[in-house]
C-alpha cells in the first residue's frame, strides 16, 4: 500500500488533454471539467481540434486537445500554458511541447511510444531519451496495455478497449487532484445511458487507472484547488454556442414569440443549429436551408410572419448573406445574424478562432445598409447577447449581426444559472388589427422603428420588398429626396439604439496612462494582463467592447482618460480602424495576432509593458 | 394545416390594389394577374391569410399589383423566403410568382429544394424564355440557337423545361398553362390551390417586347388546337380541330394516333391519371414537343403526399406534450448542473 503523499494546494492549474482525434480527449477533458465545476472550482475550457474528423493517426495534424483551467479564483481563460500534458502519443507530445509550462507534469501513454510513432510525428530523436524533457515530471503509464488488461479481466469486449483509454487517463487524473471518483462515474453514467455495457468497462477502466496512479505513487504530490469562496448558488459548464442558442430561445419566451432559426451547416456554427432543433417542445423551429443564402432568407419570411427569427454563420456564410441581409435593412424586418467568427479569408482555418468579420458585419453590403453589430466576451455571456441581439433587433426592428468565434463557441466555463423572471422585458412593436392609420414605413419617433404588421392581421394588407419605399405610405419610390430620407432614417434608427444600451464599462480607473481596448471574445485574456499588470501598480485600465455599431454613447468620455490607447484584436486592426474613423482625434497603438490561436495573457502583457516602458523613455 | 374560412363572401374587388400596373401594354402578364383575381375569392381563405411572394424580374412585381400581403424579395430568392413564411405560419395561403430568369437560373437551387421539401406553396412561373426586365438575354428557358442581346449568334445551351426539373425533385403537383386561355389558367390556379403541397404552374406567356411570339406555335388560334392537348384527370388524352387525335403508349414511348385510322378507336386512348404517384408517364407528357407532338397543358401530376410543415407541426405536438422542458428556466436547469453551497 503507497503512503499518502504530499498535497499541494493551488490557486489554479491548467490540463490539456491531447491524443489521436478518436482517443476521447474531448470527453475526458469535459468530464475532467465537470467535476471541477461540482466540487466549485471556477474554469474555463478551450477545445482545440483538426478540421478533418479522422486525420491521419499519430499524425500532428491528427491532435485533437482539449484545455481546461480551474481555479480556487476566477479564471476567465483556459491558460495560456499548461501545468499538467496528457500525450497520448509522441505526435501529442511534440504538439504540445511549446504550450506546457517549464517543470510541467507530463502524462504520456509509453505503449506508444515506439518507432513506429515516432517517425508518424516527425521525430528525428527519441525524446524520452534525448534529454529534452529534462526538468519536467514525466509519467510513463502503460495506458493502452493496461485498460486491455482491465477491460480482459471483467470479461469484456477487447474491442472497446482502445476507446475507454481515456479513464485511465482519467482516473489518473482524479487521483493526481484528489478528485471523487463518484462524481466522475455519474458523468458516464449520464453520457453513455443507453449503453450499460459501455458504462461498464468505462468505469472500470476510470478505476483501474485510479488504482494504478495511487499503488506505483506516479507523483509524490498529488494537487488540490480549492473551491472559489464567494461563488454559491446554481452552476453550469456551459459553451459559447450552447449559451448561444438558449439565449435566443430565453429571448423569444420573454417577448412572447416562437423561435424560428433558418441556417446552413457550417463549422465553428453548427452546434446552434444542432441545439436548437432538440428544442422544439419550447416551439423552435430550426429549417435546415439548402443554403446560407435561404438560411437568411427563410428567416426573413419567418421575421414577416412574425416570428423570432435568427440565422447562424461563419464568415464565409455570413458573405453569401450579404444582399439578404440588405434585404432586412430594407424591408426593416427584425432577425438576428450570427457569425460565429473563424480563420479567413475564403475557407481559410474552419476550426480555428480570429476576429477577421468586423469590417464585413459593419460595411459588407451593397448600399448604405446600417445594422446593429455587437459581439460577445465570453462563452457564457454569449447568453446575455444573444438574448440583447434579439431584444434590439424585435424592438427597433432592424437586422442584428451578432459577433461571436470558434473560442468562445466551443469553450466554456462555469455559468450562475439566470432565473427567467429576472431577464429584461421585450416588447416587440406590432400594429394592432384594422388600425386605419396603419402605414408600412410609419415610425414610432422613440426608436425609429416601423411597426409589425403580420400576415393573418385583419386590416393591415400590406406590401414590403427590397426596391426603395416612400416614407410613411410604403409605396415603391424612385424619387430622389425620399432616398436621401430614407437611407439617413435608416442610418438614424440604428445610431438611436446607442440610447437603448449601457454605458461603455471601464476597468480600473477613469484615467491613467493607457486604456487597453478588446472586443468580443478577447476580454478573458486582456483582462488577466491588465489585472497582472495593475497589481504591480502601473496605470493601466481596459474597456472591452461588446457593441461595436453604435458605440456606447460614452465612449469619447472613456477613451479621453488616457495619455495612450492600445487596441487588441485578433486581426489586423479592423476596431482600431473603425475607431479611427468613428472618433479620429484619438492616437490608437495596435496589437494584432492572426495565428488562428486566441489571445495569451502573456503576450498582451508583454505588449502593454512595451508600450509603457516606450511611454517612460518618452517622458 | 386547414386555411381559414371566409366569413363574407368576396369577389375580386378584394383583391384590387390602387397602383397602376406598370407591365407593358399586351404583356401576358396581365390576363395571369386578372385570373388570379377572379381565382382568389373562390378559394375560401380570408383576404388578409393570402400571401405573394415574388423575386425579381418583370412577373415578380406581381405583389405590388394585388392586395393582399406581399414580399416583392431577391433575385430567385423567393421560395426561400416564402418557406419561411409558410413554416412560420402554416394557415396562410401563399403564392410564390417568379420568371424563367428567377426559378430557372439564379434561383434554381430554391425552386427545387421547396419542391423537395414538398412545403404548401403554389408557384406561378411565367415562362416568356427571355430576360424582360434586364432587356432581352437568353434565359434557361430560351430555345437553343435563338438569337437575343447576349447570343447574337444563337445560344449554344440546352433549354430547362421546367416540369423536368419539379418532377426530379419529386414534385408533387406540375400543371401547364398558355395564358391566352382565361378559363384554362383559372381552372388549373384553382385546383394549384386546392393541392396539399407544393403546387408548380408553368404559365407560357408572351413577352410582347423581347420575344414576342414566342410561343405562337402554340398558342396561335389556327394552330392551338392541334399543337396542344388539355390534360384533365380521368379523360382520354384527346386533342386536335377535329378531336379525331390521341395518344396512346407503344412499347414504352408515347405516340400521336387518329381515331379511325389503323383501326384506332378511342378505347386504345390513355386515359390521364395524375394522380398516379409513378411519374414516367407525367415525365413523357411533360417532354412532348412539338412538331412531333403536342404541348401538354392542364395539370399533369396531382399526387397526395406529406407535406413538410404538417411533419413539421407534428414533432412540435409531439415534443410539447412528452419533454419535461416546457419552459425556459426548465431548459436552463437540466442537465448536469452545481449546486455549490457557502
Amino acid at each position: 500500500m503507497a503512503k499518502n503523499p504530499k498535497v499541494v494546494e493551488l490557486e489554479e492549474v491548467v490540463v490539456k488533454f491531447a491524443g489521436d482525434s478518436g482517443d476521447g480527449m474531448q470527453l475526458t477533458g469535459t468530464q475532467f471539467s465537470d467535476t471541477s465545476a461540482f466540487v466549485g472550482n471556477d474554469l474555463s475550457t478551450f477545445p482545440d481540434y483538426p478540421s478533418e474528423i479522422r486525420a491521419p493517426q499519430g499524425t500532428i495534424a491528427g491532435v485533437s486537445g482539449f484545455q481546461v483551467h480551474i481555479g480556487h479564483r476566477e479564471v476567465t481563460t483556459p491558460g495560456d500554458q499548461a501545468d499538467v500534458l496528457v500525450a497520448m502519443n509522441p505526435a501529442a507530445l511534440k504538439a504540445n511541447m511549446k504550450w506546457v509550462k517549464q517543470g510541467a507534469t507530463l502524462i504520456i501513454d509509453i505503449d506508444n511510444f515506439d518507432n513506429k510513432h515516432y517517425k508518424k510525428a516527425g521525430y528525428i530523436e527519441d525524446p524520452l531519451h534525448d534529454n529534452s524533457l529534462d526538468g519536467y515530471n514525466v509519467v510513463k503509464a502503460p495506458i493502452t496495455n493496461l485498460t486491455r488488461d482491465t477491460i480482459k479481466q471483467y470479461g469484456l469486449d477487447l474491442k472497446i478497449a482502445d476507446k475507454t483509454k481515456n479513464q485511465f487517463v482519467a482516473g489518473i487524473l482524479y487521483w493526481l487532484f484528489n478528485r471523487d471518483l463518484k462524481i466522475g462515474e455519474d458523468f458516464l453514467k449520464q453520457k453513455f445511458r443507453s449503453k450499460p455495457d459501455l458504462v461498464k468497462a468505462n468505469i472500470a477502466v476510470l478505476h483501474a487507472g485510479y488504482n494504478y496512479a495511487e499503488t506505483i505513487e506516479v507523483l509524490s504530490t498529488t494537487f488540490h484547488v480549492h473551491p472559489v469562496k464567494d461563488k454559491h448558488g446554481l452552476f453550469r459548464n456551459i459553451t459559447g454556442n450552447q449559451a448561444t442558442a438558449w439565449g435566443l430561445l430565453a429571448a423569444a419566451e420573454k417577448a412572447g414569440l416562437e423561435l424560428f432559426l433558418g441556417s446552413y451547416p457550417i463549422t465553428p456554427a453548427s452546434e446552434i443549429l444542432q441545439e436548437l432543433s432538440k428544442l422544439k417542445s419550447l416551439g423552435a423551429i430550426t429549417f435546415q436551408a439548402e443554403d446560407e443564402i435561404a438560411g437568411i432568407c427563410s428567416s426573413i419570411g419567418a421575421s414577416f410572419a412574425g416570428r423570432l427569427a435568427v440565422t447562424s454563420t461563419s464568415g464565409p456564410g455570413l458573405a453569401l448573406k450579404s444582399e439578404g441581409i440588405g434585404l432586412a435593412v430594407m424591408t426593416e424586418l427584425p432577425i438576428v445574424i450570427v457569425d460565429v467568427q473563424r480563420g479567413g479569408p475564403a475557407t481559410g482555418l474552419p476550426t480555428k478562432t480570429e476576429q477577421g468579420d468586423l469590417m464585413q458585419a459593419l460595411y459588407g453590403r451593397n448600399g448604405e445598409s446600417p445594422c446593429i453589430v455587437m459581439a460577445a466576451s465570453s462563452p457564457a455571456n454569449c447568453f446575455n447577447f444573444a438574448f440583447k441581439a434579439a431584444k434590439l433587433a424585435v424592438e427597433h426592428m432592424t437586422p442584428v449581426i451578432l459577433l461571436s468565434d470558434s473560442y468562445l463557441a466551443n469553450g466554456s466555463e462555469l455559468w450562475e444559472i439566470p432565473f427567467m423572471k429576472d431577464l429584461e422585458e421585450i416588447h416587440p412593436p406590432f400594429a394592432e388589427d384594422n388600425d386605419p392609420n396603419y402605414y408600412p414605413y410609419l415610425r414610432d419617433p422613440k426608436r425609429l422603428n416601423r411597426f409589425w404588421a403580420r400576415p393573418g392581421q385583419p386590416g393591415l394588407r400590406h406590401r414590403v420588398g427590397g426596391l426603395e419605399k416612400a416614407d410613411v405610405t410604403g409605396e415603391v419610390s424612385h424619387d430622389p429626396m425620399n432616398h436621401q430620407i430614407m437611407v439617413e432614417t435608416r442610418e438614424a434608427k440604428v445610431q438611436k439604439v446607442a440610447e437603448f444600451i449601457p454605458d461603455q464599462e471601464i476597468i480600473g480607473d477613469k484615467k491613467g496612462d493607457l486604456l487597453v481596448v478588446g472586443w468580443g471574445g478577447t476580454y478573458g485574456a486582456i483582462f488577466s494582463a491588465v489585472n497582472t499588470i495593475r497589481e504591480q501598480g502601473r496605470k493601466v485600465s481596459m474597456a472591452q467592447f461588446n457593441y461595436i455599431k453604435p458605440l456606447p454613447k460614452n465612449t469619447r468620455e472613456v477613451l479621453s482618460g488616457f495619455k495612450k490607447i492600445l487596441v487588441c484584436e485578433l486581426n489586423l486592426g479592423q476596431f482600431a480602424s473603425y475607431l479611427r474613423s468613428q472618433l479620429p482625434e484619438f492616437n490608437y497603438a495596435q496589437f494584432n495576432k492572426v495565428q488562428g490561436l486566441p489571445m495569451f495573457i502573456s503576450e498582451i502583457k508583454q505588449k502593454i509593458e512595451e508600450v509603457l516602458d516606450s511611454m517612460n523613455s518618452e517622458q | 394545416m386547414e386555411d381559414s374560412m371566409a366569413s363574407t363572401v368576396l369577389t375580386r374587388d378584394d383583391f384590387k390594389l390602387g397602383e397602376p400596373v406598370k407591365w407593358c401594354p399586351g404583356c401576358g402578364a396581365h390576363a395571369v394577374l386578372a385570373t388570379i383575381m377572379n381565382v382568389l375569392p373562390e378559394t375560401g381563405v380570408r383576404k388578409e391569410d393570402v400571401v405573394f411572394v415574388s423575386g425579381i424580374g418583370c412577373s415578380s412585381r406581381f405583389p405590388y399589383y394585388i392586395n393582399t400581403y406581399g414580399f416583392h424579395g431577391l433575385h430567385g430568392r423567393a421560395p426561400a423566403i416564402a418557406s419561411g413564411i409558410k413554416a412560420a405560419n402554416p394557415n396562410l395561403s401563399v403564392w410564390i410568382v417568379t420568371g424563367d430568369g428567377d426559378s430557372m437560373a439564379i434561383g434554381g437551387n430554391h425552386f427545387i429544394h421547396i419542391i423537395r421539401r414538398n412545403i404548401n406553396v403554389n408557384i406561378l412561373l411565367f415562362n416568356n424564355k427571355i430576360y424582360g426586365l434586364t432587356k432581352g438575354q437568353y434565359s434557361p428557358t430560351t430555345p437553343k440557337g435563338s438569337i437575343t442581346k447576349t447570343s447574337p449568334d444563337g445560344t449554344i445551351e440546352n433549354a430547362f423545361k421546367p416540369g423536368e426539373l419539379a418532377m426530379g425533385a419529386q414534385g408533387s403537383f406540375y400543371a401547364r398553362v398558355v395564358d391566352t386561355d382565361p378559363k384554362m389558367m383559372k381552372e388549373v390556379f384553382a385546383a394549384a390551390a386546392q393541392h396539399q403541397g407544393t403546387s408548380v404552374v408553368e404559365i407560357l406567356q408572351n413577352c410582347v417586347i423581347f420575344a414576342n411570339q414566342v410561343h405562337n406555335d402554340i398558342t396561335g388560334k389556327d394552330v392551338r388546337d392541334d399543337n396542344q392537348i388539355y390534360l384533365k384527370h380521368g379523360e382520354p388524352m384527346i386533342f386536335g380541330k377535329e378531336r379525331n387525335r390521341g395518344l396512346r403508349i407503344r412499347n414504352n414511348h408515347l405516340e400521336v394516333v387518329t381515331i379511325g385510322e389503323n383501326g384506332v378507336t378511342e378505347r386504345d386512348i390513355m386515359i390521364h391519371n395524375a394522380l398516379n404517384p409513378d411519374d414516367t408517364a407525367h415525365y413523357m407528357l411533360v417532354r412532348m414537343t412539338l412538331p412531333e407532338f403536342p404541348v401538354a397543358m392542364g395539370v399533369v401530376r396531382a399526387v397526395e403526399t406529406t407535406v413538410y410543415e404538417s411533419l413539421l407541426y407534428d414533432q412540435i405536438k409531439h415534443a410539447k406534450s412528452t419533454s419535461k422542458i416546457k419552459k425556459v428556466d426548465d431548459l436552463l436547469r437540466s442537465g448536469n448542473v452545481f449546486q455549490i453551497d457557502k
